[in-house]
């Protein structure tokens, strides 16, 4: 520690009468020129200020101080301004503090001579703090240039996109074994009626032929270590038991294999091979086999599939393949899934084979779909006659499943009842609706579209659906007439909440916060909206909320030049506010190691070969302080908090 | 003894992420707490080593507060874990030098919490104007 007293300069803002209106400031002023050794104790109107802050420039450099604490506002709003300005005038600026007299002192206290004392101890603290803190220079540390998306979906590919257009490696990882995500499975895009399919097969081609984008599909993340700039990722390529390389995506084994189960492409609407291809323009265009359901597999019989493959590229022998990659920065597309028709039980519990959810009306009216476009009802491939359709299922529904808005369903309710009608033209298209939100470009005139069509809305919640017959029976309210209205549909098509497809274990995996409902949380809901407060991962499409397709790609946009912006330097700078070690003092008992949640320390041992002590991986380091806490000896210290900082801070404290 | 007119001197040591940020939202709120708590913000609950807690006893706190992140929410992972195997432990010792637990108060406010944080405080502080000041300890 310096033996010499630094020269500090106090300068107490009276932030107009935020501060001075309670805190009596010339009295402070006062105090601490009695009662300190700070060389300079000034106040004035607003420190901030050009003339505030050309004061303390001022009066550092001629006052000849090389320490500086500022007494105004809270840290988080001004602590980097008078730090800069600290700097301009020629001292460290790790050496300018503040102490929060407006925050946790003024705004809070009545008294004004209550308020006064607090004042005047807490920027006493803060000078003894001066005192002790080191002149710091923040760590340099390398950027890996090379970014992860996780998620295929629209947002994903966005993301990807961008990214590897500015020059980057961009892996590209999907659970699936095709990227595409839930745009792949719509019919058509509202509110221009665009065909999903036609606008995003392109992106999706265009990502796979990207030179520098690696797609990893039918993967997931194992683990994630390190830090933003160096991330080491190990990802878990799943065992396809179809050698990709010799695969050319002929479907001859697809024919020839015998067994059929449901087709999570077509949302259980039909059924698919145990050897298949996720949807016909799959990218990549290649199979895997779906292990547990495969007779071979789990039987030991069949191989159809191996003995009709031209290429002979069946690999019975497959095994799920670990792969470490080292990025700078993570971006997460995870997308959504929609919440379980088993959660309503009012409508069904899930039971009711008329009784279908947003995707599966999708897929029901894609022209790839279960029937081909045909409008049909599951149950017996009969036209409907009469579609109810239900919004908010599960969404705006605090008491039994989600209290947000899902955000989506307005429009593709309208969407799909205007298909139905184009597709049946006598057909009867019912939607029951709490509001219809159509906050977007071109939504409201969409809607006025739908019932400028003959679509009827009631507006009302619908208590109960149960089967009669052949039929199902809708019970609601019209809100309106103030009348129960009971409705006999032919399907029912419910629009069921967004709820987020990544688990809470994939979050604690990744270190990521989520809210209540396991959407992740950005950095800042306003200002932030595409980081995390995790460094180097951010946001992209529906793992955050709910959105439509041009929010999701926007968000993605977002997200990459967030990316682009952090590789656009080579090296980044760490805090300095981080640990040492008094190698005179540390007996390398290690104490210290099993504390730190970073694993930013490590045993080493001197040139001597005798004597072991810690020593700190800078860049490692958060500067949490756990290790400071924990030594036995005092050897560990956390820079600028030292123990006996903390010591005369409390002494001050106290006096 | 008449506590009515005794001022206790608290000592709150607070990390900067939640409970700093969370007096920092009192203070934006213009909520009123006692002024006898002076706050010394650190950056992880898991710094405060237990000898700052006796030394601030030792040099006149009539109580100390800590506050940090809620379980799971720390900003440095899991400082709070360790923070909340720490205090217990500390407090069974305060018993044994003869200061009673309840000068020693360990919550968990995040940055949301502004009322809490007023609420803490002002229960603290009267919990101590209770007990009257700290006989002096060695």
């Amino acid at each position: 520690m310096k033996s010499e007293k630094k020269r500090i300069g106090v300068f107490v803002c009276h932030c107009g009468i935020n501060i001075a209106g309670v805190v009596n400031v010339p009295e402070v002023v006062k105090r601490l020129k009695e009662t300190t050794d700070a060389a300079v104790v000034i106040d004035h109107q607003y420190c901030c200020s050009d003339p505030g802050q050309n004061l303390i420039k001022e009066t550092i450099q001629k006052e000849k101080l090389d320490g500086a604490v500022i007494a105004c506002c809270s840290p988080t709003l001004h602590e980097n301004t008078f730090r800069k300005t600290a700097a301009r005038a020629g001292i460290n600026p790790y050496n300018c503090e503040i102490a929060n007299i407006r925050e946790q002192c003024s705004w809070v206290t009545e008294d004004k001579e209550k308020a006064t004392d607090k004042a005047a101890k807490i920027i006493k603290t803060l000078i003894k703090k001066v005192q002790y803190d080191e002149p710091l220079t923040p760590i340099s540390i390398p950027v890996t240039r090379k970014a992860l998306v996780i998620g295929g979906g629209v947002a994903g590919i966005q993301a990807a996109l961008d990214i590897a257009n500015t020059g980057y490696p961009v892996i590209l990882l999907e659970k699936n074994p095709s990227i595409g995500g839930k745009m792949s499975m719509l019919s058509e895009t509202f509110p221009t009626l665009d065909c999903s399919q036609c606008i995003l097969t392109p992106k999706m081609v265009e990502a796979k032929q990207h030179p520098n984008i690696t797609l990893m599909t039918y993967s997931e993340i194992d683990s994630v270590s390190g830090y933003i700039g160096n991330f080491k990722v190990k990802v878990r390529q799943k065992a396809r038991y179809v050698d990709w390389d010799k695969c050319t995506g002929c479907d001859i084994c697809v024919g020839k294999c015998p067994k059929k189960v449901s087709d999570e492409f077509n949302c259980g609407l039909s059924e698919r091979k145990v050897v298949y291809k996720m949807f016909p323009q799959s990218v990549p265009n290649r199979v895997v086999i779906d292990a547990p359901n495969c007779l071979y597999i789990q039987k030991g019989a069949c191989r159809l599939c191996e003995k009709h493959c031209p290429f002979n590229a069946i690999k019975w022998n497959d095994k799920d393949e670990i792969k470490e990659l080292e990025v700078g920065a993570i971006v997460l597309a995870t997308g959504y899934e929609l919440l379980d028709k088993q959660r309503l039980g009012p409508y069904g519990f899930g039971k009711l084979k008329n009784v279908v959810d947003g995707l599966q009306f999708e897929r029901i009216l894609s022209a790839s779909g279960p029937f081909m476009g045909e409008v049909k009802r599951p149950s017996d491939g009969k036209v409907p006659e009469r579609i109810v359709f239900v919004q908010c299922a599960g969404s705006r529904d605090p008491e039994n499943a989600m209290a947000y808005c899902s955000k989506i369903c307005c429009m593709y309710t309208a969407k799909q009842a205007i298909l139905y009608k184009h597709r049946v033209h006598q057909g009867e298209a019912v939607v029951f609706y709490i509001d219809v939100r159509t906050g977007g470009k071109g939504f409201e005139e969409f809607y006025k579209r739908a019932t400028d069509e003959g679509i009827l809305y009631i507006r009302g919640k619908v208590s109960k659906i149960f089967e009669k017959g052949d039929k199902v029976i809708v019970w609601g309210a019209d809100t309106i007439t103030g009348k129960k209205v009971e409705v006999e549909a032919d399907l029912v098509v419910l629009a069921t909440a967004m709820v987020p497809a990544a688990e809470k274990s994939f979050a604690q995996l990744m270190k990521l916060t989520q809210d209540e409902y396991g959407w992740f949380t950005e950095a800042h809901p306003k200002l932030r909206p595409v980081e995390t407060l995790a460094g180097g991962f951010f946001l992209a499409g529906a793992s955050q909320g709910p959105k439509d397709i041009p929010e999701a790609v926007s968000q993605a946009s977002g997200a990459a030049s967030k990316v682009i912006i952090l590789f656009a330097s080579d090296t980044l700078e760490h805090a300095p506010v981080i640990a040492g070690v008094d190698e005179d003092l540390c007996s390398g008992c290690g104490v210290c190691i099993d504390v730190c949640p970073y694993k930013a320390r490590e045993i080493q041992v001197k040139e001597d070969g005798k004597k072991k002590t810690v020593k700190v991986i800078e860049v490692l380091c958060e500067g949490c302080g756990a290790c400071s806490a924990a030594c036995p000896v005092g050897a560990a210290q956390q820079k600028n908090f030292k123990d006996k900082q903390i010591e005369d801070m409390v002494k001050v404290g106290l006096e | 003894m008449d506590n009515a007119n005794f001022e206790p001197k608290i000592i709150g040591f607070i990390c900067k992420w939640c409970t700093s940020a969370g007096a920092d939202l009192a203070g934006t709120s213009r909520m009123k707490y006692p002024s006898n708590m002076i706050p010394i913000t650190i950056f992880c609950s898991s710094r405060i080593d237990p000898q700052y807690i006796l030394w601030s006893f030792k040099n006149g706190a009539d109580g100390v507060f800590i506050g940090g992140c809620h379980p799971n929410d720390c900003h440095y992972q899991d400082g709070n874990y360790k923070t909340m195997k720490r205090i217990p432990i500390l407090k069974n010792l305060l018993k044994e030098l003869g200061i009673e637990q309840e000068r020693l108060r360990l919550e968990w406010i995040s940055a949301s919490e502004a009322d809490k944080f007023r609420k803490t405080i002002t229960e603290f502080t009267e919990t101590i104007k209770k007990l009257g000041p700290l006989k002096s300890i060695e």
